[in-house]
């Protein structure tokens, strides 16, 4: 890491922690979010020169708060009628936050302010793909540009909705609170699923080339930690954070030389990331310590990722243990994604001709080139080569991406050669 | 304080015949009172049936042509059939209330901020 990587990587982590203060303080995550870019700009042309100071968050809090009176107060003298109504707290001049912001003791409340701003990013009432782009501005600090790229969008729609949605939250009045003890499951699953949705999307990006793109996986990552270490005791906090890692760790395995992908059977797994595989099997214990014999789906998910990432071998994989575990996934979350999976699991365990009959037995998936590939590969199996082409034909014009199309592509020439 | 006007909306074929039917309904009438006894509520009615609607638009500014339409401004599946306005601390009370709204059930209710416009 260079000095130009540390200096990025104090402002990103620290400027979160002055936000979240600062959001509560002045009462809006608009002003606070303008208030910490001035702040951090003001770092950028500073600190290469001066050394990063000694206690980069206080510089950081002084120099925002100071910016964000100075917007309110310019604010306040264009429409003080307006902007009083829209603020979290009592809408106070800006001299009342001021003092009231000097008499704050920060670091006493940083963890209750950092779970309001992440409860308040990922709100109920703010649509999911809109809680996901604040995710990532605002708790990941990513910039619009790169937000923009990775969910393949213009820069301006990218920037249009982070507008719209901080206006909602300002003018609907979302409240800058941690939920109750009641509404806390739910409110809690929401960001889980932000979180998990923003590593997903790494893995299975919607159009382009690329088969995984890996700085929304570390960015996951990253939003993960931060939730395990704010919420030690949430068991599917952990559980989330342990299944980032465990599929992490395959990342590198999952493209070859020339950036094709490669199925989990197929993959070099001395290439996978073994630091990875036990940390995140030790935050599988510790949630499965805390989680009181009750598995909750982040946790079927991540011991089904660490049967993976543990066995030696797609063969020697423990497919019965496997099966098992999306049998209880399935009485969870009745979903088709986790029958398919399972299906696969089945014709591992008990051969293909058990296999094709769990395929056959999902209903939801006729565009799934998942599933499609699935049946193929089992009626290959059993020898009816002529089906399996058309079921790999099929597949390839529901593939996704390119590079999943050339992998169905090779597999088709495969099978048409066989029945030459 | 901010207001909230809640909107209520219903499937068009379910819609009632007889808004002072629905005005009346119990369900209705115990909300109302609860919210009024908390100090939340700054009004509210029913609202008749859509094919009673006229719609209207001035045509060329102010001044212009007056131009009708009988019925609603949109032929929607659903309707608004009624409204009423919440006066709360933030939106997570506003939810709190309008979920125990029977419209809420009975349809679909949007929450919308009022902008304050000061005269």
């Amino acid at each position: 890491m260079d000095a130009t990587d540390t200096l990025v990587e104090v402002l990103r982590s620290e400027g979160l922690r002055v936000l979240a203060t600062l959001a509560r303080t002045v009462g809006d995550l608009a002003v606070a979010e303008d208030a910490l870019s001035e702040a951090t700009i003001t770092a950028l042309e500073r600190w290469p020169e001066t050394g990063i100071p000694d206690n980069p968050r206080a510089w950081l809090a002084v120099v925002a708060r100071r910016k964000a009176i100075d917007l309110l107060r310019r604010e306040s003298a264009r429409s003080s009628k307006e902007t009083a109504g829209f603020r979290w707290g009592t809408g106070a001049a800006p001299d009342q936050i001021e003092e009231a912001i000097e008499a704050m003791e920060p670091e006493t409340s940083l963890r209750d302010d950092m779970l309001r701003l992440i409860f308040t990013c990922c709100h109920p009432a703010l649509g999911r793909e809109a809680q996901v782009a604040l995710s990532l501005r605002t708790l990941a600090r990513l910039e619009v540009p790169a937000i923009a790229r990775a969910f393949l969008v213009p820069e301006a729609t990218m920037a249009k909705r982070l507008v719209r949605v901080r206006s909602k939250i300002a003018t609907a009045r979302i409240p800058y609170v941690i939920p109750s003890d009641a509404e806390l499951p739910g409110r809690l699953a929401a960001v889980l699923a932000v979180v998990y949705l923003i590593a997903t999307e790494a893995h299975a990006p919607t159009g382009g080339d690329a088969v995984a793109r890996v700085d929304l996986e570390t960015e996951a990552i990253r939003l993960a930690r931060l939730l395990a270490d704010l919420m030690p005791d949430e068991p599917e906090t952990l559980s989330l954070l342990a299944l980032l890692l465990l599929t992490s760790a395959r990342t590198s395995a999952r493209t070859d030389a020339d950036g094709n992908p490669v199925t989990l059977a197929d993959q070099d797994r001395t290439r996978w990331n073994h630091a990875a595989i036990g940390e995140g099997s030790r935050w599988l214990s510790a949630a499965v310590n805390r989680s009181g014999g009750v598995a909750g789906p982040y946790q079927i998910q991540a011991h089904l990722a660490a049967a993976h990432s543990t066995a030696p071998s797609w063969q020697e994989t423990d497919w019965d243990r496997i099966v098992g575990l999306y049998d209880l996934l399935g009485s969870i979350t009745a979903n088709p994604v986790v029958a398919l999976n399972r299906a696969i699991a089945v014709a591992e365990r008990d051969g293909p001709e058990a296999g094709l009959a769990a395929l056959k037995a999902i209903v939801g998936l006729e565009y799934s080139y998942l599933w499609h590939a699935a049946v193929a590969d089992n009626l290959r199996r059993l020898g009816r080569t002529s089906e399996a082409v058309g079921e790999l034909h099929t597949a390839v014009t529901l593939a996704p991406s390119k590079a999943e199309q050339r992998l169905l592509q090779d597999r088709l020439h495969a099978a048409r050669s066989e029945l030459r | 304080m901010t207001q909230y006007m809640a909107l209520l909306y219903y499937d068009r074929n379910q819609y009632w015949d007889s808004p002072t039917e629905t005005e009346f309904a119990p369900e209705y009438t115990e909300f109302a009172r609860r919210a009024i006894e908390a100090g939340v509520m700054r009004g509210g009615e029913a609202l008749h049936p859509v094919t009673m609607s006229t719609t209207i638009t001035v045509s060329g500014g102010k001044d212009g042509d007056v131009l009708l339409v009988d019925g609603p401004y949109a032929e929607a599946k659903e309707v608004l059939g009624g409204y009423f306005l919440l006066e709360v601390d933030n939106l997570d009370e506003a939810i709190a209330w309008a979920a125990q709204n029977p419209g809420a059930w009975r349809g679909k209710i949007e929450l919308r901020p009022i902008a304050p416009i000061h005269a």
